[in-house]
């Protein structure tokens, strides 16, 4: 097929135009009548386009991408799983998407029925009391679930609890999102085997730690087996734990959160829950809480008295995250996802990635370094190949694999290891598809040792190829118009 | 097996035995017998595509779409055809966050394409891959205040920014110990006097208005920025991106940042969500712009190709050095409204603006015929308004919506002494006989 790689504004001339609008027939209320000083005189700077044109050209630069309906996205931490089309069909019904946030209860009790059942389900799911769906991701998500732990400490008047400890293995997202929380960040180590050291632990846990934030299974998808331990260290301290849901898939049908004493935690309805990625979003970021802590979710809250449901705004609430009730196209997606499977098989989701993950790692731990042996959970890490002395690093191994039709997995995270690979193949890929893709990791590691420079130039056969991001990050063209006035440097 | 779950028993045996296991449970065998969940969940069982149908065509039934006559940050704005088909291409919303440009040229390109549109609405030099909503854009947006003036941490909003977006900017403040003060309304719009008078107390790093603001109202802005800069502070500029097609954009208002909602760019009403946040600065504020940003380059053959850059900023890079938690965007939406000014173009957004004014300054003139409307406040605005009624607000929406109605939002609950007050707008979408309509069944009410 003919590359393509024309940007929209290199279609535009003057007079074309997409649209169809109806004939004005009252002309003689004309905006005009704003006063001047109102008005732009700037141009747009928009392309005039017909709209032939916009439907090739948005269909030409999809054939540029790679998503989950073409290939394997072998991604650690991001639970690239199908996603259902029935989601997409019901997500749209214009019965719920033409409802406007803000009208009467009354006109959108089935709607209000989806968020309430929705958050039901997650908390059963969870273990825990009650859910809020407003958040619109998991780091948002995460700074919600820390404001309720700031909260929780505020209204007891025990102000001096302001830190948050986090694994030095954690998404990144977790000390992000306890700074924006106006909380400090005390790090704890890990083990040799990579889960939390809880001889490390206990020397923190005073009187100023506000909770400890973690994942279980962790980055490395590795089950903290001491979870019940450190849950009672930290509450004893009178700490609170946060869950990171990120890997709440290999958990589904095992165990739940809030019975391992979990207070709080979020759940990416885009990852556990099948709703599409987007591209980088939308995505849903619902966060759970214990009974003790419910009136603290944000608002608005929703709630049911009789067969009635509506939202109200509670006292006690961290107040508003959102500008109205969060994403809630990405929860039509993500309560159809739940029905469909039903109770019978989300238990088999997370025995299914789990078995996946490991048959993975069992069939190439001979190729590649394996720091962590043992069972592991929906994902796994290896520490670059087995045999380094040809150079070849991890990035190069991703890159290759773009080459075999893969997507490249999670490289350099957790930080632990410096050759980090994170893989995860989720329940949805086949023996076959899960055997292809062993086979080619096998045959780069040993391409890596008989011609590496072909791994180390990597990818060949993609759209573009290895690009210059120094250039990009040191002269930032961020704007067509920028594009326009650039003058490659000589 | 479940027809998401390709194993059949025969590979999962095959499975299991690579691994060295005799079951599946062992896979769990470390995790302590007493969390092990040893029952189903008390969850509905499965339901086949037919049955998932009837369900939400059931749930559905219990809603009841209304002709929009309302906005307050939702606006019911026409949708052209062509978008909703493009982002059902699974390329496109199958695919994970760019970061192996190589094979994510379409997200980054469209990315690219949608700073460049947002920019050229704004009139900013830099635009971020788009935010959550345009609420917590606001927030952010305050973050960057509060960054790049380092000891000071005070913020003014003014009293006519939309309530909604007001709270979550006071939840972010709260939490992370940034005070905001309100600038006081006067006649529908920020009291610039006050303004000035809060500015002078000093250790102000932000001041956050709007346009059009809450109640519509296109606000003169004349002389913010001189007063706001001389401070060493920043103008941050909330604004309807449909609108800024025709109204003074935030740069030329001098504003450091802008921010809002991408909603009234054709984007479904979705009982509020997703949408789709977006902020732009200057160039001199650009390292301290959060979330992802996509620039171009060129790759090792020397074709044009885009990246995400500046990552530096990011926390997957700086953790809890980052100045903002931000990991995702709301990248499909953000596809979805540059697929949208691609096709409406300079003039089509001009004809939606004209058409929405002419429709809304119609209605209120009809309002005001039947002697039971005022227009709350004398100002200029586009597609909405305040009116005070002599009606009973509560009757008069009970009686619109049994009629398939959604007239204007109630104000009472949002501001004090606005009881009898209600929030209308039009959009092209409201054709001339649904004002009529809308009118009739008002009179209707009045007899």
């Amino acid at each position: 097929m003919k590359q393509y790689d024309k940007l929209i504004f290199e279609h535009s001339k003057k007079g074309r135009t997409g649209y169809s609008l109806p004939e004005n027939k009252l002309p003689e209320y004309s905006f005009k009548a704003i006063p001047v000083a109102l008005q732009r005189s700037l141009e747009t700077g928009l392309p005039e386009v017909s709209e032939p044109e916009v439907v090739r050209h948005y269909t030409n630069i999809s054939n540029r991408n790679f998503g989950l309906d073409t290939g394997f996205y072998p991604l650690g931490s991001c639970t690239m799983k199908y996603n259902p089309k029935i989601n997409e069909e019901i997500a749209a019904l214009p019965a719920f998407s033409s409802l406007h946030p803000l009208q009467p209860a009354e006109t959108a009790q089935g709607a209000l029925e989806v968020y309430y059942n929705l958050s039901q389900s997650l908390a059963e799911i969870a273990g825990l009391a009650a859910f809020t769906l407003n958040p619109f991701a998991g780091a948002h998500g995460e700074l919600a679930g820390l404001m309720i732990m700031k909260q929780y400490h505020m209204k007891r008047g025990d102000l001096k609890r302001t830190k948050v400890i986090v694994p030095n293995t954690a998404h990144g997202t977790n000390p992000a999102s306890a700074m924006v929380c106006g909380m400090d960040v005390v790090e704890v180590q890990s083990t040799p085997e990579g889960t939390i050291d809880v001889e490390a632990l206990k020397p923190l846990l005073d009187e100023t730690i506000a909770g400890i934030m973690m994942t279980n299974p962790n980055t490395l998808g590795i089950f903290e087996t001491e979870i019940l331990e450190i849950a009672g260290l930290v509450h004893a301290a009178g700490g609170l734990l946060y869950y990171d849901g990120a890997n709440l898939n290999p958990l589904l049908g095992q165990c739940r959160p809030g019975d391992m004493g979990f207070d709080i935690m979020h759940i990416n309805l885009h990852k556990t829950f099948s709703t599409p990625h987007g591209g980088g979003g939308p995505g849903s970021g619902p966060v759970g809480v214990a009974q003790r802590l419910v009136e603290y979710l944000p608002n608005p809250q929703i709630k049911k008295e009789g067969d009635r449901y509506f939202f109200v705004d509670g006292k006690d609430a961290i107040g508003s995250v959102s500008g109205f009730a969060g994403n809630f196209g990405v929860m039509m997606r993500a309560y159809t996802y739940i029905l469909s499977l039903g109770k019978e098989n989300l238990r088999q989701v997370g025995e299914l990635a789990t078995l996946s993950a490991n048959y993975i790692k069992e069939s190439l731990k001979e190729y590649y370094e394996l720091p962590i042996k043992g069972i592991c959970k929906h994902e796994f890490v290896f520490d670059g190949l087995a045999d380094k002395s040809t150079g070849v690093t991890t990035l190069d191994i991703a890159k290759r694999l773009l080459d075999h039709g893969y997507h490249a997995p999670t490289i350099y995270f957790p930080m632990l290891f410096h050759q980090s690979i994170m893989i995860e193949p989720t329940e949805t890929e086949s023996l076959e598809t899960i055997d292809e893709f062993i086979a080619v990791m096998k045959k780069i590691a040993i391409e890596a040792i008989e011609d590496p420079q072909t791994v180390k130039t990597a990818p060949h056969t993609t759209p573009v190829r290895r690009l210059d991001e120094t250039t990009a990050a040191r002269k930032p063209i961020l704007r067509y118009v920028d594009l326009l006035n650039d003058t490659p440097e000589s | 097996m479940h027809n998401y779950f390709p194993q059949t028993d025969a590979d999962i045996s095959t499975m299991l035995q690579r691994v060295g296991i005799g079951s599946m449970d062992e896979l769990f065998a470390e995790i302590p017998e007493s969390v092990r969940l040893r029952k189903d969940y008390d969850l509905p069982s499965s339901l086949s595509e037919t049955e998932i149908r009837e369900f939400f065509a059931a749930l559905g039934d219990k809603n009841k779409p209304l002709t929009c006559f309302a906005g307050a940050g939702a606006y019911d704005h026409y949708a052209p055809a062509v978008i909703a088909q493009i982002l059902l291409r699974s390329e496109f919303y199958t695919s994970y966050t760019p970061y192996q440009p190589e094979i994510g040229q379409g997200t980054l390109q469209y990315i690219f394409e949608f700073q460049s549109m947002i920019s050229g609405m704004t009139g900013m030099e830099c635009t971020n891959a788009s935010m959550y909503d345009g609420a917590t854009a606001t927030a952010e947006a305050m973050f960057m205040a509060v960054a790049q003036a380092k000891k000071k941490n005070k913020v003014l909003i003014s009293a006519t920014v939309h309530p909604n977006v007001r709270a979550v900017v006071d939840t972010y403040a709260l939490f992370k110990g940034i005070e905001v003060a309100e600038i006081a309304e006067k006649n529908g719009v920020t009291d610039k006097a006050d303004m000035e008078a809060q500015l002078a107390i000093g250790d102000v790093t932000g001041v956050i208005v709007s346009t059009p603001n809450f109640y519509g109202i296109l606000e003169d802005y004349s002389g913010y920025s001189e007063a706001i800069h001389a401070c060493k502070a920043l103008l941050i500029m909330h604004a309807d991106p449909s609108a800024l097609a025709v109204v003074k954009s935030p740069a030329e208002w001098g504003a450091d940042i802008a921010c809002g909602d991408g909603q009234p760019l054709g984007m479904p009403l979705n009982f509020g969500g997703p949408y789709v946040g977006y902020l732009s600065t200057t160039k001199d504020l650009v390292r301290k712009l959060p979330g992802r940003i996509v620039g171009a380059t060129h790759d090792v053959d020397g074709k044009r190709a885009f990246v995400l850059t500046l990552q530096a900023r990011e926390q997957h890079i700086r953790r809890e050095k980052a100045n903002s938690n931000i990991c995702s965007n709301q990248s499909l939406m953000a596809l979805y409204v540059t697929i949208y000014m691609a096709l409406m173009g300079p003039e089509g957004l001009k004809k939606v603006n004209e058409l929405s004014y002419s429709g809304a300054h119609y209605l209120l003139d009809e309002l005001v015929a039947t002697g039971a409307f005022t227009p709350a406040f004398d100002q200029p605005f586009l597609k909405e308004f305040a009116v005070r009624t002599t009606l009973d607000v509560q009757k008069l929406q009970s009686k619109l919506v049994e009629k398939g109605m959604l007239g204007g939002i109630a104000l009472g609950s949002y501001k004090k002494g606005m009881e009898d007050c209600l929030l209308f707008c039009v959009t092209e979408k409201r054709s001339k006989a649904q004002i009529d309509q809308l009118i009739t069944i008002i009179k209707e009410e009045m007899l």
